[in-house]
């Protein structure tokens, strides 16, 4: 295989620069995640303590196999929205190990609004079972919530991908063989009790665990029936009386261990069928990538040296690469499993598009999965290019990544705009996991592109009008466009509506890559039936 | 030859014997206690019998039954090992009576060295020096305290039927003999039903030098030289060493010759010990020995003589049995090098050695030494348990090399070497004796032991990064499946920082909580206690600390000594606890009272049981009110995990 060559400097001007800007940005989502790990108010916290429950944090280490890797899902989800206090949306979500096995694990967070479910809160629970479902992974879920919340229940309860949608996934994943636990260590009431009757296998905690379709205020109203929670749907009533559930737990420590012995015994083996290696690390410092990245997204840089500190060894075996330059395709290892990646290099051709589609019909035959490297700013424009047929080339780039089955994981390492997105498997185009760096970018187009487009328009209004412009007045109707595209661009924002699932440390990419190829390899590769090309 | 034998022993010894029998083209019947239907030497036997109920009275001092099982399978002689019917010659006249063969010595020769005075008498007549003392038959007062001022203080009052030291007491000056022969006589009216007792001149200084000796039924006699036994706890032998330390070429001779002399003395056939009591106070001379008892059976220490030697004493005791002459002549038998044996034990050296029991879930002996040659003699296998029926020997460690330096350091080497967990055991005590300057030195006499106690049995005290490693393996997971998965291969990942683990051991009744966290390159860092900005330790997946862990439990490896530390499992509590509805026994025992009965309405907290276990009682109490389903009955012998006590219904 071939080693790329670095050409970095790291004791020049613009590397340290570049460093100090990413390492900032790194540190100030570390500082953001640490916040949001506490999860609700000390108050609140305290509260859940004095019940003898372990914090979900607590429960989620416990749960997972220690020094296993935990890849979380939407981190910082909900983040600065419903009045900026729902941190990671009120349910913490991902993929880690218990007894060796990877599994899906959803803990609801009952510091935060009593766990009960925000719209992003219903999103995430059914991106987390999307995930599983995709990937083939058993399901844990933590239940300790009190069900949707109310004042949005708009949003919540009544459309498809709801929270009725809970359900139906967990119905349509048990009958595909991808087990459902659930361990019951809190409130579970109304909608809610059907996480753990609608799983294979559940748990209930002594004392806290509490299912029932109408609560003790409820039953009152309805038949004046005066009853305790723990009398109406304790673990005791359901373990011995009802069968709602089916483990006794005498508390959060031993329901964890429960659920762990029932992973365990689950009968599941992964087969893989690629042609894996032994992982070696890259020739280069994955650290150094905070020195590439320049501050300017419109400062063009080689994205080979990303690779260089991603794939294993720094081995890159590209192909077509004399032609269609701006996208960087070739094969490599990472963490030993074989991938294609596509990264971009520029603005994309038609001949860029063309070699892309290529490349993945390659992948696609070879049922090797792929990387998209994103950082593109869209497909080329003018009269040259549309003569040329870009869209029809750009139509067959973005078919074969619609149509691909092999597993697709997509970092978003820069830009996102336009229909460069889709044709680097953006969030439409179901990669099993999409991340993002923190200084990337996702929007339509760029807010500077935005501006002007939208201050031509103006201009050609006025002037039509036979009216004048100045150049200040454009400048006071530019701003808040920039502003929108920078705020509406900026990753937090988009981590926070779950367009991607997760910000990550750029240091840390081939990691986050690697986990999330191995969380995908749990399914079996199916064979690709690509769409018609236009030709 | 015999073609098949009857083994009518238990543990190391019978494994031991079966071994030289199936070198010897011999088929092996084994017998066993319901204790012991998957013990080793039933494992390892061709053949095994069931001969009664787990105490000894009603299996291995069965007679009538070990008999039955012999002319059952067809053996054709039974091999007593040592203890038990060893040393009993109306078993030794029932098995020839049954037509079969008794491995060891005529039951006269048995007899005649079975009463401690008249062993000494008919010595005394052949000529072999004994210690000054009274063996008479009167028991008067007046007349015993007389014979002591003849034989001149201090002096030692001890029981006619002794052994094990009871009924035996040290009397310095004469003012205190009269109470100290009326409690040495009751507790020898205790112990053997004879309150007979003997007295003699206390030995300053002494040393337990014993010689093997070996006769067989053609009239040969011949020694295989001498053992050293003299460290010794209260009488029991620890370390065993051949030969002597500070041996010379006059005592030799003169304390061969007089064990060749006594065994000739009874017509001696078979293996046989005669020990000698030695004032060693100016080093080791022809005229301070002194005979004390004859053994008539193979010594628990007879392997220090078969390195030494060269000679499998097991073969020559089978020859001389099926009537062959002596394998060797005295002139053939040589010495070479040094040996040393120490004796494994499941006991509690910290609780003035008290016998331990439990299951052996962690027992490995390192396989070879590279100065010296190690033998093992073990009774049991890992995952054996250790019961409170018998003796707690675990396994005998036997080094020999070419000094007596050497095998010392070897054996200590060993022992350091030697992992056990799931029972206390005295690998540390051994381990520390062993590097006595005393001992090392070969300043050697009985009180050694007795003196150094306190240093000897000072166990490593626990260190944080003994916690560190302990906590460290009770996080690990088995991941030897799917080892290609990133999951496997990246080490404590999260986007920001890695999650962090609670965990909790227990030290004693210490509960020590650490926070562990994965580094990236695969070490875990442990935080203990509740200062979150201390410094982390750090234990690499390469720590060398040696760790056990088993259920509930993690022992940590100290040189010979194991800490142990108890590790909370939910699952085994819920399962003890039975979710409140079971009570366990936490440990193999006895119940001892039962306070409570079946149908009985009981309140938390009220004591249903008490188990003694240990020599300690434990009162088991209910964990919440109920009504009594099942409770064990009085008198129960349980193994740990054992039901106590179950509930009805619900609590």
């Amino acid at each position: 295989m071939t080693v790329l060559q670095s050409q970095l400097s790291p004791s020049s001007d613009a590397y340290k620069a570049n460093f100090d800007r990413m390492q900032a940005l790194v540190g100030e989502m570390t500082g953001k995640a640490a916040q949001i790990e506490r999860g609700g108010s000390d108050e609140a916290r305290e509260r859940h303590v004095k019940r003898g429950k372990l914090l979900p944090r607590e429960r989620l280490a416990q749960l997972l196999d220690v020094g296993a890797p935990f890849l979380e899902i939407g981190q910082f989800a909900a983040f600065d929205m419903y009045g900026g206090d729902i941190a990671s949306a009120g349910l913490i979500a991902g993929v880690g190990r218990i007894e060796g096995q990877e599994c899906v694990v959803v803990v609801n967070d009952a510091t935060v609004k009593g766990g009960t479910y925000y719209p992003l809160t219903v999103k995430k629970h059914l991106r987390a079972q999307e995930i599983a479902l995709e990937n083939n992974l058993p399901c844990i879920y933590l239940v300790d919530s009190g069900g949707a919340n109310l004042p949005n229940q708009d949003e919540v309860f009544p459309d498809r991908d709801h929270f009725g949608r809970i359900f139906y996934n967990q119905a349509n994943m048990s009958a595909k063989g991808i087990p459902q636990i659930a361990c019951v260590m809190g409130s579970c009431t109304a909608g809610g009790a059907y996480v753990p009757a609608m799983s294979d296998e559940t748990v209930m905690v002594k004392g806290n665990a509490t299912i029932f379709l109408g609560g003790p205020p409820l039953v009152k109203a309805a038949t004046g029936e005066v009853v305790t929670a723990e009398e109406l749907g304790g673990a005791e009533v359901h373990t011995r009386e009802s069968g709602v559930a089916d483990h006794y737990a005498l508390d959060d420590e031993h329901a964890l261990a429960i659920v762990r012995r029932i992973v365990k015994n689950l009968n599941r083996k992964k087969s893989i069928s690629l042609d894996l290696r032994k992982p070696i690390p890259p020739a280069y410092d994955p650290r150094e990538i905070y020195g590439i990245i320049p501050a300017d997204t419109r400062q063009p840089y080689d994205v080979r040296e990303v690779i260089a500190r991603v794939a294993d060894g720094s081995e890159f075996d590209e192909f077509k690469a004399n032609y269609g330059t701006t996208l960087i395709t070739g094969f490599a290892h990472i963490y030993g499993i074989p991938v294609g990646i596509l990264a971009n290099n520029g603005v994309l051709f038609s001949e860029s598009a063309l070699k892309g589609a290529h490349f993945i019909e390659l992948c696609c035959q070879r049922k090797i999965p792929l990387v998209f490297l994103q950082n593109i700013t869209g497909f080329m424009v003018g009269r040259k290019y549309e003569a040329g047929g870009i869209a029809r080339d750009g139509a067959k780039l973005v078919t074969a990544v619609a149509t691909a089955q092999v597993p697709k994981v997509t970092a978003i390492i820069g830009g996102s705009f336009g229909a460069g997105n889709y044709g680097m498997c953006g969030r439409a185009y179901s990669p099993r996991f999409l991340w993002m760096w923190p200084n990337a970018r996702i929007s339509v187009m760029g807010g500077e592109q935005a501006a002007t487009v939208l201050s031509i328009v103006k201009r050609e209004g006025i002037e039509r009008k036979g009216g004048s412009w100045s150049a200040e007045e454009e400048a006071e109707f530019r701003r808040p466009i920039l502003e929108k595209y920078e705020r509406e661009g900026h990753p937090l924002y988009s981590s926070a509506r779950l367009w991607d699932d997760g910000i990550v440390d750029p240091a840390k990419t081939r990691e986050v890559l690697a986990l999330s190829l191995g969380a995908a390899l749990n399914a079996p590769i199916a064979d690709t039936k690509f769409g018609v090309f236009r030709m | 030859m015999f073609d098949k034998i009857l083994i009518a022993n238990r543990g190391e010894i019978a494994v031991r014997v079966i071994r030289t029998a199936r070198r010897l083209g011999i088929a092996t019947v084994a017998v066993y206690s319901d204790a012991d239907r998957n013990a080793l030497h039933v494992r390892v036997a061709d053949q095994a019998i069931c001969i009664g109920a787990a105490p000894a009275a009603e299996s291995y001092l069965n007679g009538e039954k070990i008999i039955a099982a012999a002319r059952e399978t067809g053996a054709q002689a039974i091999h007593p090992g040592y203890g038990f019917l060893s040393e009993n010659p109306d078993f030794v006249e029932q098995v020839e009576a049954a037509g079969l063969i008794f491995v060891g010595p005529s039951s006269q020769a048995i007899r005649a060295m079975g009463l401690k005075d008249a062993a000494k008498r008919l010595m005394e007549k052949a000529g072999v020096p004994v210690v000054p003392g009274y063996h008479g038959d009167t028991q008067a007062l007046v007349a015993l305290a007389s014979k002591a001022n003849e034989i001149g203080y201090p002096v030692l009052i001890k029981a006619r039927a002794g052994g094990g030291g009871k009924g035996m007491r040290l009397v310095s000056d004469p003012d205190a003999f009269p109470d100290a022969l009326a409690a040495a006589q009751r507790e020898a009216k205790a112990a053997f039903g004879d309150e007979r007792v003997l007295v003699e001149k206390y030995i300053q200084s002494p040393r337990h030098i014993e010689v093997q000796v070996f006769g067989d039924r053609h009239g040969h006699a011949v020694h295989l030289f001498e053992r050293d036994c003299s460290a010794q706890r209260r009488h029991q032998k620890v370390i065993e060493e051949a030969p002597a330390p500070g041996m010379n070429e006059e005592t030799r001779i003169a304390m061969t010759e007089a064990a060749v002399k006594a065994a000739r003395a009874i017509s001696y056939s078979g293996a046989g010990t005669i020990e000698f009591i030695v004032d060693a106070s100016e080093g080791l001379r022809p005229d301070r020995f002194w005979f004390m008892e004859m053994n008539t059976r193979l010594q628990v220490e007879h392997p220090v003589t078969e390195m030494v030697t060269g000679v499998d004493l097991v073969e020559w005791q089978l020859r001389v049995a099926a009537g062959e002459t002596l394998p060797r002549t005295q002139e053939e038998i040589t010495l070479t090098g040094h040996a040393v044996e120490a004796r494994l034990y499941a006991e509690d050296a910290t609780r003035d050695f008290l016998p331990a029991t439990g299951t052996l879930h962690h027992l490995r002996f390192p396989d070879r030494l590279d100065t010296a040659t190690l033998r093992i003699d073990a009774g049991v296998a890992e995952k054996d348990a250790i019961t409170p029926f018998y003796d707690p020997m675990i396994a005998k460690l036997i080094v020999h090399a070419p000094t007596r330096e050497g095998a010392i350091d070897g054996l200590a080497t060993a022992l350091e070497k030697t992992e056990v967990a799931g029972s206390t055991v005295n690998l540390g005590f051994l381990t520390r004796l062993l590097r006595d300057d005393d001992f090392y030195a070969g300043r050697l006499e009985t009180g050694l032991i007795g003196r150094k106690q306190d240093v000897l049995t000072k166990t490593a005290a626990l260190q944080e990064r003994h916690l560190a490693a302990a906590i460290a393996a009770t996080s690990s997971t088995d991941r030897s499946e799917d080892t290609a998965s990133p999951f496997s291969a990246i080490s404590g990942y999260g986007h920001f920082r890695p999650l962090i683990h609670k965990r909790t051991v227990m030290h004693d009744e210490d509960i020590v909580e650490a926070c562990v966290s994965a580094q990236a390159d695969g070490a875990l860092a442990i935080r203990l206690g509740d200062d979150q900005s201390a410094q982390p330790i750090i234990v690499r997946r390469d720590d060398p600390t040696r760790i056990a862990s088993w259920p509930g439990h993690i022992t940590v490896f100290e040189g010979a000594d194991a800490l142990t530390l108890k590790v909370p499992d939910p699952l085994q509590a819920a399962e003890e606890s039975g979710g409140g509805d079971r009570l366990r026994a936490p440990m193999p025992g006895l119940v001892k009272l039962v306070r409570a009965a079946v149908n009985e309405t009981v309140q938390k907290g009220q004591p249903l049981l008490v188990l003694e276990a240990m020599k300690m009682e434990h009162t088991i109490t209910a964990p919440h009110d109920g009504v009594i389903a099942e409770i064990a009955a009085e008198g129960a012998q349980v193994n740990d995990g054992a039901m106590l006590v179950r509930f009805q219904g619900a609590e």
